[in-house]
């Protein structure tokens, strides 16, 4: 036994000693010297209780009657915001980057004798989809994250998890999720990164893959866009915007729904457990600085995720140019994926096309929705002025868009389809990524990557059925 | 083999090889802070404030999960400062908890600020109190004063600083408010021109004191190096796997060696005050 050893079973005989309880003892005067500080140095004026005002909004905000539905008005204002006001730049954005900017460069390549394949590669592959995602997400973005930080300033983020705290502990999953699913709003991998709040390893794991069921900053372009055309369509044109909106909080709600549920299925499964119990700390509200909160939200989120999203654009636009142009025996790679996987997309209420752009835009759901098109487009060999085979190209206006849809197929259930896929679909490498190294296990990254994906393909499957029954 | 680090005259830091094996990058700077204290109570905009970054902040406990790290200059002398997560206590063991302890405990920074809300401050010293029995040097930032006079709370902060035995600055981080102060008080601790005499809790307990002393006289030939005996035989006594493995591993030595050297630099800066 060496000196160290001895010291422990000489510390662990003393323990037995001096008693179980010295600890509580320890924090017992832990607390009396605190009290006793604070006796000497601490006054308080007047009768009145602090925060009276906080307790009063507390008591509507946490209300078990009126806390949700505000949850889901504020959810819904600040989505109906981002959707009419993300429109106009956007429009402004894809004219100055995918119309002039665009024509400029290929004008100029041309112009240089560069050869035709590089022309290809680089302005209609890379360039393109990295405007795409300049002017499809910046805006939302921009709009998007400064009102949830004004919203997180204020500090309703924690009544939110107070609310739904104990829905989380009934699936057998730990409250502070309530937390890390808002974070996922914005990004999943920063969700991800997020669940460090939560201590206990096995619900870690649940919050981990189910991060992905929060519709995340990638896949709010296109809710909204699929909504606004084959949902808001459905309805007379005053009630549209709101219509649309509804449906993507729907959407939203479904996924929280599908994360509750998913949460359930694991803690009863291959995660079993209780909930463990935790305090969380209502802090008291704050006035939001609100032109700080403009900055650094438009630094800390809106840059650095407008530049992974643009990081990613490049190389997938070289690909989607690549596998469009690349044929064997007159039929392009993408050609030869779209008729192969048809007839089991459409079982599902997809198509190949849909299946291919969810392939292609792994490393960034962002470029989903132009990836469709160009390759509905070049698929059909529909005529629209200035498509060519691999090039992603802004449609001017959310009619022509719905045209090359229906052309290609598309009816209000392939809308819908889309919506849920988007939902649920594996999560992009990013997050992939950072849940290998959150876990640190191969296992559980793939668990959440294909987790997904079998839930989107039999929700999808069901619902289409369903409909053709009906 | 423990490897005794010589103390280096021109190197103010003490402990660089130990903030070295944390991953703190030491090469341009002379004194390193800790930023401190219960969840939600403006470490994050302390730590802005300081040093004009902007890590994202917000009203909700727990958000930084993360150790941040940022420098500033002041006073001619160059400061790194790591903001650590948010903890209630350093008692009970969670990750972020355990970020926050072994920060403090091994990577022992020249000063730990303990940022405290001034409108929940029974609570918040809890964790003040707790910080102390690892550190003797600690400036107390009040931040939040201004919420706590809105609310009626009048805080006598000469006699909180008496009563604590470190300096107390009250401060509005979010508007700026004292960080001056706080930025004085930091130097002057870290100078060692203002010497801290933290307040210690009292074990009452006969047989508890006893058993303290027992295991601080054997961990004193084993470890003559380690400071700060009395916690180390606290925590053996109370069972903590971490510390326990640490002293069979003999790690706890090495880890805390440069606490030789951080009295020696005492006594080097005392003289040349006189």
């Amino acid at each position: 036994m060496t000196e160290r050893d001895e010291i422990i079973a000489l510390a662990n005989r003393l323990r037995w000693e001096v008693g179980g309880n010295f600890h509580d003892s320890l924090m017992e005067s832990l607390y009396k010297e605190a009290s006793e500080i604070v006796k000497k140095t601490v006054r308080k004026k007047g009768g009145e209780f602090a925060f009276s005002l906080d307790r009063k909004i507390d008591k509507i905000v946490t209300n078990k009657w009126t806390g949700f539905p505000i949850m889901f008005i504020l959810l819904a204002l600040v989505f109906w915001i981002t959707v009419q006001g993300a429109n106009y730049p956007s429009e402004l954005l894809s004219g100055l980057l995918v119309g002039d900017l665009y024509g400029f460069l290929k004008s100029a390549f041309i112009s240089l004798n560069i050869p035709g394949w590089i022309t290809g590669l680089v302005v209609d592959g890379g360039y393109l989809a990295m405007a795409w995602v300049i002017s499809v997400m910046l805006p939302p973005m921009a709009i998007f994250f400064p009102l949830f930080t004004l919203l997180e300033d204020f500090g309703y983020l924690p009544r939110v998890a107070f609310n739904m705290d104990s829905l989380f502990r009934k699936v057998g999953a730990h409250g502070k999720q309530a937390l890390t699913m808002s974070m996922g709003f914005g990004c999943n991998a920063a969700g991800v990164v997020a669940t460090r709040i939560i201590d206990s390893p096995r619900e870690r794991l649940i919050a981990i893959i189910t991060n992905n069921f929060s519709l995340c900053n990638g896949r709010w372009p296109t809710q909204i866009l699929i909504a606004t055309i084959f949902i808001g369509s459905l309805v007379p044109a005053h009630l549209a915007g709101l219509v649309s909106a509804g449906a993507v909080v729907g959407i939203a709600v479904l996924g929280i729904v599908f994360s509750l549920v998913t949460s359930w299925f694991l803690s009863k499964t291959i995660l079993k457990g209780e909930a463990s119990t935790f305090n969380l700390e209502l802090p008291p509200y704050r006035p939001p600085r609100i032109l700080q909160t403009l900055y650094t939200s438009f630094i800390d989120r809106t840059l650095i995720v407008l530049w992974r999203a643009v990081v990613f654009a490049f190389p997938a636009g070289l690909v989607i140019w690549s596998i469009s142009n690349i044929t064997i025996e007159g039929v392009s790679l993408a050609d030869y994926f779209i008729n192969y996987t048809d007839p089991f997309a459409m079982l599902v209420g997809l198509n190949g096309i849909i299946l291919l752009a969810y392939v292609v835009a792994i490393p960034a759901n962002e470029i989903v929705i132009p990836t469709i098109l160009m390759l509905t487009v070049t698929h059909f060999g529909l005529q629209i002025s200035g498509a060519q085979a691999g090039v992603m190209f802004e449609t001017g206006s959310m009619e022509v868009t719905k045209q090359i849809l229906e052309a290609g197929g598309w009816t209000v259930l392939t809308g819908i389809n889309l919506m849920l896929f988007s939902l649920l679909h594996n999560p992009c490498s990013t997050t992939l990524f950072t849940i290998y190294k959150e876990t640190g296990s191969l296992k559980w990254t793939v668990i959440s990557a294909l987790l997904p994906i079998a839930m989107g393909f039999t929700v999808c499957f069901l619902v289409t059925q369903l409909w053709l029954l009906l | 083999m423990n490897k005794v680090v010589p103390d280096c005259e021109n190197c103010p830091v003490h402990n660089v090889n130990n903030l070295i094996k944390l991953g703190i990058d030491m090469s341009s700077y002379d004194y390193v802070i800790a930023l401190a204290g219960n969840p939600n109570t403006g470490k994050s905009t302390v730590f802005n404030a300081l040093t004009g970054l902007h890590q994202h902040t917000g009203n909700w406990p727990g958000k930084t999960v993360t150790r941040a790290e940022g420098g500033f200059e002041f006073n001619s002398h160059k400061y790194k400062i790591v903001d650590l997560p948010g903890t209630y206590s350093l008692l009970s063991i969670s990750t972020d908890e355990e970020v926050a302890r072994n920060f403090i405990l091994f990577g022992q920074p020249d000063v730990t600020v303990i940022v405290v809300d001034a409108t929940r401050l029974e609570r918040n010293l809890n964790l003040v109190l707790q910080v102390f029995e690892i550190t003797d040097r600690a400036v107390v930032c009040l931040n939040l004063i201004d919420e706590a006079e809105r609310n009626g709370i009048e805080i006598d902060v000469r006699t909180l600083s008496k009563e604590l035995g470190v300096p107390v600055v009250p401060t509005v981080a979010r508007e700026k408010k004292g960080i001056t102060e706080l930025l004085k008080y930091i130097d002057e601790v870290a100078t060692g021109k203002y010497v801290c005499k933290p307040r210690r809790i009292k074990k009452r307990d006969k047989k508890l004191r006893q058993a303290i002393e027992v295991l601080k006289y054997k961990l004193n030939k084993v470890f003559p190096d380690l400071p700060n005996l009395e916690w180390v035989a606290l925590r053996l006594l109370e069972g903590d796997q971490e510390i326990i493995k640490a002293v069979k591993s003999g790690e706890i030595g090495k880890i805390l060696q440069s606490s030789a050297t951080s009295i020696n630099r005492e006594s080097y800066s005392g003289e040349i005050k006189q």
